[in-house]
């Protein structure tokens, strides 16, 4: 089956001033099957929403192809793109500053079905009731503003808004990261329910590992603009392969003090090196506690394992299995 | 590694805050921000404060050190070591706030100076409320750089906050906060704005502060997996008051107020330890938190509650202890029908 959404090669990298620039992704490669959904995880400045930013061409690759449903998307004029914007839609992290606080909620959702004259009038009140009324927000709330609402309920309005035009890809960045708990609950739920019923792909954006472990069918981990590893959700946190990974699945603590306390981490030494100028060779061997001298030298490129898992770019893995750092 | 650990005992508490409450006057009427809580800290120990959004929590913890805005009105007693800090002159207070309790914010970007290095923020309050001199201030400077696991530190108090990265800046507020060995540190959601890997490293600089200096620490956050990591003892807050309060173990054990659950249960993390990718429903709480405006005498949760029952309306349960015959002491509630503790 043809791939929803492929990325070959992608670089972005923004100008920094006297010469220098900031490599925001550096190389990234990935790809959805419909109906799947892709947790891209890592930490702040990985480049993860920049990835997102892209494929939506929000803003514009440096290098590398992009690919919606075998038609590349990289380099089209901004009215070329325009038909294909139906088919791929964004959800924000921050449902405050997301929504047009002078448009009605009605108009907000409202929006795309104009923007592509797709529905007017009767049609289009009666498609946003409905909307509203799937995403679980009551169709009278139609007249209201943003700020007369929750939290919860503006994200409910910003998914309405994305799904409106049953797009083939959502590209959700950090959706659920801004909420509470009990509010983050329903959220999840309600996108896991329209996913199942309309089919849309989705790549979920997120540093929260809690959330991709519940959510995705398939994870791909960022590091300094570059995808270390990928596989399926179980696979990974069931034997997470390459040691930033491991590192990352071992810091994130877990809801349960007697587990929680029970479990070794891998500590990593010092920070995330400068996107500015990233380390040669392997990205992460700075704080790699496993690193060798190749490592230092030869940049690892995301390569299917011996055993059939998922590609990882480890010269000590895809040899053989990396040692379990955790143990160590 | 981390070993279970349990809350050292002394001769009373270090801290002792009885009926705290806090309105706050604003264009729309009065806002009840803490309606009563009651909350004793032991020295050496690490207790959580959690809850979610607008439950009160951070509100609380900045009234220990007066640090509350203009504008507001606090009723109770806070007392530190038997010493009444509600009624303290502010230059008083000003000497408490830095030498006996001091504070670590959310956002490490903006706690600091941008124009001044980390040498001198951290000497200038060395300076001040140890009366040291410059030599001694940068002696000892570098020493609380290193114990918070600084590296280089020598090199690093020549630097501007700007070349740190935010769990390095983070650090910094941690070592200024412990600079003049407080023996309350409160902490108000310290790795929010951090990332998980430096997360971890930024608790272990909590934990040993702890072991090594008994520094005792008021941790507020909204995030259970950190309490279940940090914390020797944890109070639920619910529409400004406590309304579930257990040595951690058993909070998570033996979970016994209705919203304590809601919340356990809500999380990813409830479900996915069966198998990945199933994504059966998670628990949602129905309803809303109530408006802080009005303060009925009712129990507040009871509108979402499922184990609501008339009584609940009828008047508001007290934090009390959860089972007389309770093997772990100290697990109090505030529920007419708690749970009984079959566990999550």
């Amino acid at each position: 089956m043809t791939p929803v959404l492929e990325i070959d090669g992608l670089v972005k990298h923004f100008g920094a001033g006297r010469g220098q620039a900031v490599h925001a992704v550096d190389g990234a490669s990935l790809s959805i099957a419909p109906g799947e959904v892709l947790g891209l995880v890592g930490e702040s400045g990985s480049g993860k929403s920049t990835v997102g930013r892209c494929i939506l061409r929000l803003t514009d690759p440096t290098a590398g192809t992009i690919r919606l449903d075998d038609t590349d998307i990289t380099h089209l004029s901004r009215r070329a793109l325009r038909p294909l914007r139906r088919d791929v839609h964004i959800v924000f992290q921050d449902p405050y500053s997301s929504l047009n606080p002078r448009f009605s909620v009605g108009r907000i959702v409202g929006e795309p079905l104009r923007r592509h004259r797709v529905a007017s009038g009767r049609e289009l009140a009666d498609r946003v009731a409905a909307m509203l009324e799937r995403v679980g927000l009551a169709a009278s709330l139609s007249r209201r503003y943003p700020h007369e609402l929750s939290g919860g309920q503006r994200q409910r309005v910003g998914l309405a808004r994305s799904l409106i035009l049953e797009p083939k890809l959502v590209v959700a960045d950090e959706p659920v990261s801004a909420l509470d708990v009990s509010v983050q609950a329903s959220v999840l739920n309600l996108m896991t329910d329209l996913q199942r019923d309309m089919g849309f792909s989705c790549l979920f954006i997120t540093h929260d590992l809690s959330v991709v472990k519940y959510l995705a069918d398939r994870i791909a981990v960022m590091y300094l603009g570059q995808i270390v590893e990928t596989g399926p959700a179980a696979e990974i946190f069931a034997s997470p392969q390459h040691p930033y990974t491991q590192a990352l699945l071992s810091a994130a603590p877990v809801p349960d003090p007697v587990e929680q306390r029970e479990r070794s981490r891998v500590v990593l030494g010092g920070d995330i090196p400068s996107p500015l100028d990233p380390p040669a060779g392997c990205r992460f061997h700075t704080r790699c506690p496993v690193a060798v001298e190749r490592c230092r030298t030869e940049e690892p490129a995301l390569v299917s394992r011996r055993d059939g898992g998922g590609p990882v770019a480890c010269h000590l893995v895809t040899g053989a299995d990396v040692p379990d750092l955790t143990a160590i | 590694m981390t070993g279970a650990r349990t809350a050292p005992n002394g001769d009373g508490p270090l801290l002792d805050i009885t009926g705290l409450a806090v309105d706050f006057d604003t264009e729309d009427g009065v806002v009840h921000a803490v309606k009563g809580v009651d909350l004793s800290l032991g020295a050496g120990e690490i207790l959580a404060l959690c809850g979610e959004s607008g439950c009160g929590k951070s509100v609380t913890a900045m009234s220990i050190p007066g640090l509350l805005p203009r504008g507001a009105r606090i009723s109770g007693s806070v007392k530190l070591e038997g010493r009444e800090l509600t009624t303290l002159p502010a230059r008083a207070l000003r000497d408490v706030r830095g030498k006996e309790i001091s504070m670590v914010f959310q956002e490490p970007m903006t706690s600091l100076n941008p124009s001044f290095t980390v040498g001198y923020q951290l000497g200038e309050v060395l300076r001040r409320h140890e009366g040291m001199s410059r030599g001694q201030a940068r002696a000892r400077s570098v020493e609380l750089l290193d114990l918070v696991g600084i590296p280089a530190p020598d090199r690093r108090i020549k630097e501007y906050p700007h070349q740190l990265s935010g769990g390095m800046r983070q650090r910094v507020m941690i070592a200024i906060a412990v600079a003049c060995s407080p023996k309350v540190l409160i902490a108000d959601e310290p790795t929010t704005a951090l990332d998980v890997t430096i997360q971890a490293g930024v608790l272990d600089v909590f934990r040993d502060l702890r072991d090594r200096l008994g520094t005792a620490i008021i941790l507020i956050t909204h995030d259970l997996s950190v309490v279940a990591d940090i914390a020797d003892r944890a109070i639920v807050m619910y529409a400004g008051r406590a309304v579930e309060q257990a040595p951690v173990t058993e909070l998570f054990a033996r979970p016994r107020h209705p919203y304590t659950m809601g919340l356990m249960k809500a999380l990813p993390a409830a479900v996915t330890a069966a198998g990945v990718g199933e994504r059966p429903r998670l628990a949602e709480i129905p309803g809303m938190v109530p408006t802080p405006m009005t303060d009925p005498d009712e129990c507040a949760f009871q509108p979402r509650c499922p184990r609501a029952e008339p009584d609940c309306t009828a008047s508001r349960p007290i934090l009390e202890k959860a089972v007389s015959e309770s093997p772990a002491d100290g697990h109090t509630v505030a529920c007419f029908h708690p749970l009984e503790g079959e566990g999550r």
